[in-house]
C-alpha cells in the first residue's frame, strides 16, 4: 500500500486505538495536521479527536492524566523546535511516574537537519534522559513499525514516554508501507512467570514474620494489581501502607490500609512502617521522599522487594531477597503459596490505627481563612466515591495526601516524581476526556494552578469539564514553609500578592468563578460544580502560615517528627 | 568477588544504528558511572556491534551498570566479563621521535614488548602495541624517556575464552 508518511502515522495510531491526541501545531507538524482536517469528513468511529492545547506543556501532562486514568498510551503532539522543547518538562514528568506516553513532534525536512534551520531543535538528543526510548523516522515507510515499536515500549514493562520525531518531508513523501504486526523482541516483551523458587522463599518469610507489612508503590497501579493487593493484605492480615505514586491501590478505608508513608506520610504511619519486621516492598523504588534517611529505613527487617525493573531492586537498598515480576502476578503467586499454610496468618492483630477523624460536623472558621486541611476533608466527604482528584505540586499536594482519601488505585493523580507545577489541572483535562462520565476535580494551589491555567481555554472550548478548588494563600506555599522551618522566616520569592483573581480569570475564560468565604459556601460551590456541564474554578482563602503537617525534615529518618 | 574500586569490564551487544552510542554513553553521565574506555565495533552478527566497557568501581555498582544497560532498547545483552577466562587486549599507537642514538635501543625494547613497527622515518618511529593495559602503560611509560611525541588508544577489548550459550537472545535483534 503506498500513501504519505502523515497518514501512514494516522493510520498507525488508529491501528494503536488511539482515540485521542492531546496537541498543537505548528509549521513542521503540518502535513499532519492535514489528515485530521481531512478526518472530519469521516464517520465518528473512524476520527481521532484532536484536543488543541495552549501550550505544549499542558498537552504532554493531558496525555498523561489520560494515560493515568485510564491505563491506556497517552498521545501528544507538537510542532518542531519550541514545540517540542515545550514537551520536555511533560515527558520528564511521565519518566519518573512511569506513565505510558507517545509524544509525536514534527522536524525540519531532512535536508535541512544539523543545519541550525528555523525552528530545529535536535528532540532526540534532548530527551534521552527523561524517556524510555526516541524514533526518527528517515522514510515514510517505516512510520507504522515506529508507531508499533513506540506504543510496546511506552506500555510494556515499567511504561514511560516514548518520543517520535518526524521530518516535514517524511510525513509529506509517499511510501509503501505495511501494517502488519512484527513480534515484539523476548527482552522487550512481558517478563516471564515469577521464579516459584524466589516466591516460595518469600512465602516462608512472610509466614515466619511475627509484625509483617506490605510497601506499595506505583507499580501495583500500573500492574492493575490492587485486588491481589489487598488479598494478600487480607491473608496476611498485616497492613499495608503506600508510597505516594501508590496511594489508592487499598482503599484508604480499608482497615488494613495504613496511609501513605514517607516524609509527610502521619507519624503513625511511619511508625508502624518502621516496627515491622519483614516489609514486602511491591512497585516502589524506594524514594527518598518514601524512605526519609535511606540509612536510618528500618534497619534492623527483613526486606523482600518485588519489582518490574531489576534496576530497582537495589538501587535504593538491598534487599533480602528480590523478585524481578510483574507485581500482580508476584502478589498472586506469594498468596496462593501461602494459602496453602493458613487461611488467614495466625498470631495477635500486630498493630494498631487510631481513628483519624476530624470532626466536621462544627465547621464555623477562625478569621478570615478557611483550613487547608478541613476544606480537604469535606471534599472528600462531598465528592462521589469514584471521583477522580488530580493535585497539584507543593503543599495542596502534601494536604491532599494526608488528608484526602483515595478509593482506587486510578483516582488520585499526582506528579510524585518530578514534582511538577501545573501538572494537575492539564491532568484533570486529560482525565476527564479518559472517563468522561466520572466526575474529576483538581486540587489546586494558586502557584501551581497559574503555571497552566491557560488550559482554562482548553477545558472551555473542547468541553472538557472538571473542577478546580484552589487553596489560595498568596503564597509558594511549600517554600514559603521551608522558610519557616530551615530558614528563619526570610521569605524571599515566595509572596504572590493579590494577582491574579482566580475567579475573574476563570470568568474571561467562560469558565464559572466562584470565591467562598466559609464552608458552608464552599460545601455549595462544590456541589454545583459536579452538576455544571463548564469547568468551575473554585478559590478558598487559606492562611498562608498553615503548614503542610506532618513533615520529616530532609535527611531525617522515618521515626524522626519534624513538626506534627 | 571483585574488589571495590578496580577495573570492571563489560561486554554489551547492542542493535546497530544510529544513536546507539550516545544512548549508551548518555547512560554514564546520566547516573554518574565512572567509565574509563569504551571500544566499539562490529560484531559476528549483522546488525549488531559489540561495546566493551571498563569502569571503575566496585562489584555492586558494575551489577547496578548492567542492569541499567539492559533496560536500554537498543542493548540486546551486558554482561560483565570474567577477567580470568577472557582474552582482553588493547591496541595503542605510540609515536616517538628519538634522537639518533636511541634509535637503536627503541627497537630492542619493542621487541622485548612484543610491539612492532609499523612506520619508520627521520623523524619519527610509530610502534604498534597490544596487549592488557598494564603492559600498554609499561611500554608507553618507557617510551617517554626516548622521546614520545602522542599515544592512540583503543581502549580494552574482551572476548570471553568459552563457548556461549546464544539461547533465547539468539537472534534477538532490534525493533
Amino acid at each position: 500500500m503506498e500513501m504519505s508518511g502523515a497518514n501512514a502515522l494516522i493510520e498507525a495510531l488508529r491501528g494503536e486505538k488511539t482515540q485521542t491526541v492531546f496537541g498543537l501545531p505548528g509549521g513542521a507538524i503540518m502535513p499532519v495536521y492535514d489528515v485530521f482536517y481531512k478526518m472530519r469528513d469521516l464517520p465518528s468511529e473512524l476520527r481521532i479527536r484532536h484536543v488543541l492545547a495552549r501550550h505544549e506543556q499542558s498537552a504532554a501532562h493531558m496525555a498523561d492524566g489520560y494515560a493515568r486514568a485510564s491505563g491506556r498510551v497517552g498521545v501528544c503532539m507538537s510542532t518542531s523546535g519550541p514545540g517540542a522543547t515545550n514537551l520536555v518538562t511533560g515527558m520528564a514528568t511521565a519518566f519518573m511516574d512511569s506513565s505510558p506516553l507517545v509524544a509525536i513532534t514534527g522536524q525540519v525536512a531532512r535536508p535541512f537537519i544539523g543545519k541550525d534551520a528555523f525552528q530545529e531543535t535536535d528532540i532526540v538528543g534532548v530527551v534521552t534522559s527523561v524517556t524510555k526510548y526516541a524514533f526518527q523516522a528517515r522514510n515514510a515507510s517505516e512510520i507504522p513499525q515506529i508507531v508499533k515499536s513506540a506504543f510496546r515500549i511506552a506500555s510494556t514493562r515499567r511504561p514511560g514516554p516514548v518520543v517520535i520525531d518526524i521530518p516535514r518531508d517524511v510525513q509529506q513523501e509517499m511510501g509503501v508501507v505495511d501494517f502488519t504486526d512484527r513480534p515484539v523482541p523476548k527482552r522487550h516483551g512481558p517478563l516471564p512467570d515469577p521464579d516459584p523458587g524466589i516466591v516460595a522463599r518469600m512465602a516462608d518469610v512472610l509466614a515466619k514474620a511475627k509484625t509483617p507489612l506490605i510497601i506499595a508503590g506505583g507499580g501495583v497501579r500500573i500492574a492493575e494489581a490492587s485486588q491481589e493487593l489487598v488479598a494478600l493484605a487480607e491473608l496476611l492480615m498485616c497492613p499495608v501502607a503506600t508510597s505516594l505514586m501508590g496511594k489508592g491501590c487499598i482503599p484508604e478505608d480499608h482497615p488494613l490500609s495504613i496511609g501513605v508513608m514517607g516524609m509527610h506520610g502521619s507519624s503513625e504511619t511511619n511508625r508502624i512502617v518502621s516496627s515491622a519486621d519483614v516489609l514486602l516492598i511491591v512497585g516502589s523504588r524506594l524514594s527518598d521522599r518514601t524512605t526519609g534517611n535511606i540509612n536510618k529505613f528500618c534497619p534492623n527487617s527483613q526486606i523482600l522487594c518485588v519489582d518490574t525493573d531489576k534496576a530497582e531492586i537495589e538501587k535504593n537498598k538491598t534487599p533480602t531477597i528480590s523478585l524481578v515480576s510483574d507485581a500482580k502476578k508476584a502478589l498472586k503467586a506469594i498468596h496462593s503459596d501461602l494459602a496453602k499454610r493458613f487461611a488467614k496468618k495466625p498470631g495477635p492483630h500486630w498493630f494498631q490505627k487510631t481513628k483519624n477523624d476530624i470532626d466536621l460536623s462544627d465547621l464555623r472558621k477562625d478569621g478570615p481563612y478557611l483550613s487547608a486541611v478541613r476544606a480537604i476533608r469535606l471534599l472528600r466527604k462531598l465528592l462521589p466515591r469514584e471521583t477522580i482528584v488530580t493535585t497539584e505540586v507543593g503543599q495542596n499536594q502534601m494536604w491532599s495526601l494526608a488528608h484526602f482519601q483515595a478509593y482506587g488505585p486510578r483516582q488520585f493523580i499526582t506528579s510524585g516524581g518530578l514534582g511538577t507545577m501545573g501538572f494537575g489541572f492539564p491532568a484533570a483535562l486529560g482525565a476527564k476526556v479518559a472517563c468522561p462520565d466520572v466526575p474529576v476535580l483538581d486540587i489546586a494551589g494558586d502557584g501551581s494552578f497559574a503555571m497552566t491555567e491557560n488550559a482554562m481555554a482548553t477545558s472551555i472550548e473542547e468541553q472538557i469539564p472538571v473542577t478546580v478548588v484552589v487553596l489560595n494563600n498568596r503564597m509558594l506555599g511549600m517554600v514559603a514553609q521551608w522558610h519557616r522551618m530551615f530558614y528563619g522566616r526570610r521569605y524571599c520569592g515566595v509572596e504572590l500578592g493579590r494577582s491574579p483573581c482566580f475567579p475573574k480569570l476563570a470568568e474571561a475564560y467562560g469558565a464559572a468563578g466562584v470565591g467562598v468565604g466559609d464552608y458552608k459556601e464552599l460545601s455549595e460551590a462544590v456541589m454545583n460544580a459536579l452538576k455544571s456541564e463548564i469547568t468551575t474554578v473554585i478559590d478558598v482563602p487559606v492562611s498562608p502560615e498553615e503548614d503542610a503537617a506532618p513533615m520529616l525534615a530532609p535527611g531525617a529518618g522515618l521515626e524522626e517528627v519534624t513538626i506534627a | 568477588m571483585i574488589s571495590p574500586q578496580q577495573e570492571v569490564i563489560i561486554d554489551v551487544l547492542v542493535d546497530h544504528k544510529p544513536g546507539v552510542l550516545h544512548t549508551v554513553s548518555n547512560l554514564f553521565r546520566r547516573r554518574a558511572f565512572n567509565i574509563s574506555s569504551v571500544a566499539i565495533g562490529t560484531s559476528e552478527r549483522d546488525r549488531v556491534a559489540r561495546m566493551t566497557l571498563t569502569m571503575r568501581g566496585g562489584e555492586k555498582e558494575a551489577v547496578q551498570l548492567v542492569r541499567h544497560l539492559e533496560n536500554l532498547v537498543d542493548v540486546i545483552k551486558a554482561e560483565i566479563v570474567d577477567t580470568e577466562k577472557a582474552v582482553v587486549r588493547e591496541l595503542a599507537l605510540v609515536k616517538i621521535a628519538p634522537k639518533p642514538e636511541d634509535r637503536l635501543q627503541i627497537l630492542s625494547f619493542v621487541d622485548v614488548y612484543r610491539a612492532k613497527i609499523v612506520h619508520l622515518s627521520d623523524e619519527s618511529i610509530i610502534v604498534e602495541a597490544s596487549g592488557d593495559s598494564d603492559k600498554i602503560d609499561a611500554f608507553i611509560e618507557l617510551s617517554r624517556s626516548f622521546g614520545l611525541k602522542e599515544v592512540a588508544r583503543t581502549g580494552l577489548t574482551a572476548l570471553s575464552r568459552e563457548q556461549k550459550q546464544n539461547g533465547s537472545q539468539g537472534n534477538d535483534v532490534g525493533w
